[in-house]
């Protein structure tokens, strides 16, 4: 059973309501094409992710779609509706319920000349897999000195916000990024989720790939043939020249402190600098994306022209992703700062029942709380 | 269409596999006479029972030159196959060049068999950090050590080669202990709803480093699981390379045709221990092993080539001679220091690396240049 249901709580103003069961009657190719396309148009995070796979198979048969109810059914989210329908069941597909096997069998295909996208049900329902990502995904190209590189993603719908039950909201970044030889995403957007799963799919190196769950149904103006003529020449060689892999974006303009977030929480992040700018403080936003390789550039430059800094991120904060920014920033950046790096995380508890994930998950107020103790009077 | 299908395959008369493992030559080295399988084997030919022969003969010298290089300091372990030859060298030969094996650490010696070079094959047991060979260059994959785990690459490799076309058959190996394992049971249940190709070979050693398969498992047989999963099982004995192949050559040509996937289980015996950091003597009887020492496959097929007539004195000279060749091959090669580049700990983990390991990298690079500066 799976619980996308409980209607969000709206103290978050990113939680997004997802859509009525069925799915979307769209087919996968569901945007015109041709001139009168090429402007933006309102396109969903789930969308976007859709088309992403439908362009990769269409563009290389060698790619290939699996996972649990990922076929007719179209994903429990949705993100595969169509894929089987277009492409056949050999390129999309159901697999037993099994995920260390669906990975498994991935590893093996991606030996094989293969481009398996695989999808795992939630967040969660990753872990049976973990032995095959930390022992074989991670370490296959290390192993066999560059020889046999897996190029294949893993699809991770992942964090909270969405009134889940327990074992469906969990962050489980860190796991992934401890991990040497995995690449990490986290987009936050639905043009990123189109461009950087592309990015993934195109990558020679496995990528982990989180999905923030409760930004699936989030709606946004996007021009996707713009998107689309990156990937256009087919061989990949541009997408490869322009990746969005290793690069953060900075998402928001601000000159009095740098807040940085990935996924979940840019929304978020993005809210907190609204209200701060309503409060006379200006806040920019970074977006990180790419979790692994860490932008290490563009974030620290964008602290030393702030001096002040928070990260907030939806995990628990001990040995997370956010320790991780935090340490580096400071490491970096020390000259330049006026005040600690600080950080707005989840509890280091497992992820709360649906009535208490407000109180768990960063929000906007505790967010401004943080930047009110960034030692403004040192100014 | 569909890519699933239940087929019309029956368990009792498809996947049943035979009432006592198969056997063709037995203990005495005499054609076995009195049991009755499920698929009439043919004894293979002549020209591939000498040739096998050789592959024995050249097994039980590299298990033996690996063990002693061990015990040199020259290798950090090897988890020796001496007793399981015929396992290791049927493994082998019942392969097409264009097919794959999926080996374990045990299975050096089927590595060798499928043509890869002895000294790259030992450079993971002797402490590099990588697997040593190109996987790709006779489709062989890296050595696995996490259990059961290579089962399911093996699949992909089938499943990958189904999608195209290709009529590439996988044989993948693993021991009685890594039957419990929970990706034995996945790799298996994938390739049957699959029906992909692969030939799952567990090699029933009686033991997984000091538990015995009593311990592991109360079903009576492993090869009756494959019914459990939709496939025939097969069991046979693993000291008769005549069976063996037999067994083998049967499943392969159904794999090809596209008959699906198998389950055999050989019946062998782990003479030596786990590895040379092992003391069997704690879990187990000298009589239990002494009493496996006649049912050894290099002296029955040897007895049953000689009773031929096949195996001159001059053969079994040549034979000897190569193996003693490749012996020295790996002791030359071994012997060597290898020099390591500290760099190439940074160049694979990723296809380009990352600025954070490129930071990394040079500050390595860095310190040795100090270190070789002071020195
Ligand atoms: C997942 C995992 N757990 C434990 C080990 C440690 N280990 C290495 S070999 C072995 C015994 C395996 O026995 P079996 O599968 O019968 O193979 P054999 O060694 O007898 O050839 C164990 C427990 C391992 N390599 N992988
Ligand atoms: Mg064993």
């Amino acid at each position: 059973m799976t619980t996308i249901s409980a209607s969000p709580t709206a103290a978050d103003p990113s939680v997004q309501t997802p859509p009525a069961a069925a799915p979307a009657a769209a087919p996968a190719t569901g945007l015109p094409a041709g001139p009168a396309a090429a402007k933006p148009q309102s396109l969903t995070f789930a969308k976007a992710l859709n088309l992403a796979m439908s362009d990769a198979m269409e563009a290389d048969d060698a790619v290939v779609v699996f996972g649990e109810d990922v076929g007719l059914l179209g994903g429990v989210f949705r993100i595969t509706d169509g894929l089987t329908k277009r492409f056949g069941e050999e390129r999309c597909f159901d697999t037993p319920l099994a995920e260390s096997g669906i990975v498994g069998m991935a590893v093996g295909m991606a030996m094989n000349k293969m481009k398996p996208v695989v999808e795992m049900q939630f967040d969660a329902f990753a872990y049976p897999a973990f032995e095959q990502v930390v022992s074989h995904v991670a370490k296959m190209a290390n192993r066999t000195k560059g020889k046999v590189r897996l190029p294949m993603v893993i699809r991770i719908p992942y964090a909270g916000g969405i009134g889940g039950v327990e074992h469906h909201c969990d962050s489980s970044e860190a796991y992934y990024v401890h991990t040497p030889g995995l690449t990490v995403l986290a987009p936050s957007t639905a043009a990123d989720a189109y461009t950087m799963l592309r990015d993934a799919i195109a990558c020679p190196d496995p990528v982990v790939f989180l999905e923030p769950k409760k930004l699936y149904f989030a709606k946004e103006e996007v021009d996707v043939d713009a998107l689309r003529l990156r990937y256009a020449d087919g061989t990949g060689a541009e997408a490869t020249a322009v990746t969005s892999i290793g690069k953060a974006v900075i998402v928001r303009e601000g000159s009095d402190a740098t807040l940085i977030a990935y996924g979940p929480s840019v929304p978020t992040a993005l809210a907190a600098a609204e209200t701060a700018a309503e409060e006379g403080r200006s806040l920019q936003v970074i977006d990180v994306r790419s979790l692994v390789p860490f932008d290490d550039e563009t974030v620290c430059a964008a602290v030393r022209r702030t001096g002040r800094a928070v990260v907030i991120a939806e995990a628990p904060g001990f040995a997370s992703v956010a320790a991780e920014i935090v340490a580096r920033v400071q490491e970096r950046c020390f000259h330049s700062l006026a005040s600690p790096v600080r950080r707005v995380t989840g509890f280091d508890i497992p992820y709360p029942a649906p009535k208490l994930e407000q109180q768990y998950l960063p929000g906007v107020d505790r967010i401004l709380d943080v930047v009110d103790e960034l030692q403004w009077e040192d100014k | 269409m569909s890519p699933h299908s239940r087929g019309t395959a029956q368990p009792e008369a498809d996947m049943l596999p035979s009432q006592q493992p198969v056997r063709l030559i037995d203990e005495n080295g005499s054609a076995a006479v009195g049991r009755t399988f499920k698929t009439s084997y043919a004894l293979p030919t002549e020209q591939t029972l000498l040739r096998g022969y050789g592959q024995l003969v050249m097994g039980r010298r590299v298990n033996d030159q690996a063990s002693a290089l061990v015990r040199q300091g020259r290798m950090a372990v090897y988890p020796s196959s001496h007793g399981q030859e015929a396992c290791q060298v049927a493994a082998a030969m019942c392969l097409a060049d264009h097919d794959w094996l999926f080996p374990t650490y045990r299975d050096t010696v089927a590595v060798m068999a499928r043509g890869v070079d002895p000294v790259q094959v030992m450079e993971l047991l002797r402490g590099s950090w990588h697997g040593g060979y190109d996987p790709y260059e006779h489709n062989v994959a890296t050595q696995s050590t996490p259990l059961a785990t290579q089962l399911l690459h093996a699949v992909g490799v089938a499943h990958a080669a189904k999608l195209r076309g290709e009529d590439t058959v996988v044989v993948a190996l693993c021991g009685d202990g890594a039957s419990s394992e929970g990706d034995f049971h996945e790799a298996l249940n994938f390739a049957a709803v699959f029906h992909v190709p692969v030939i799952f070979f567990v090699q029933n050693n009686e033991y997984a480093i000091s538990v015995p398969l009593i311990h592991q498992s109360v079903a009576p047989s492993l090869a009756h699981k494959a019914i459990g999963y939709g496939m025939p099982g097969e069991r046979v004995d693993g000291n008769d390379l005549a069976a063996l192949l037999a067994v083998l050559d049967d499943a392969v040509r159904r794999a090809r045709s596209g008959g699906g996937p198998s389950l055999i289980e050989a019946h062998t015996y782990r003479m030596q221990s786990h590895t040379n950091a092992d003391d069997a003597s704690r879990y187990r009887s000298d009589d239990e092993v002494r009493a496996w020492e006649p049912r050894d496959p290099l002296l029955r097929l040897r007895t049953y080539l000689s009773t031929a007539g096949l195996l001159t004195a001059a053969e079994e000279e040549r034979i000897g001679a190569e193996a003693e060749r490749v012996a020295a091959v790996l002791r030359d090669g071994l012997n060597v220091e290898v020099t390591v580049d500290p760099q190439d700990l940074f160049r694979f983990v990723y296809s380009e690396p990352t600025p954070q390991l490129l930071e990394q990298s040079d500050m390595l690079r860095e310190e040795l240049s100090r270190e070789g500066a002071t020195s």
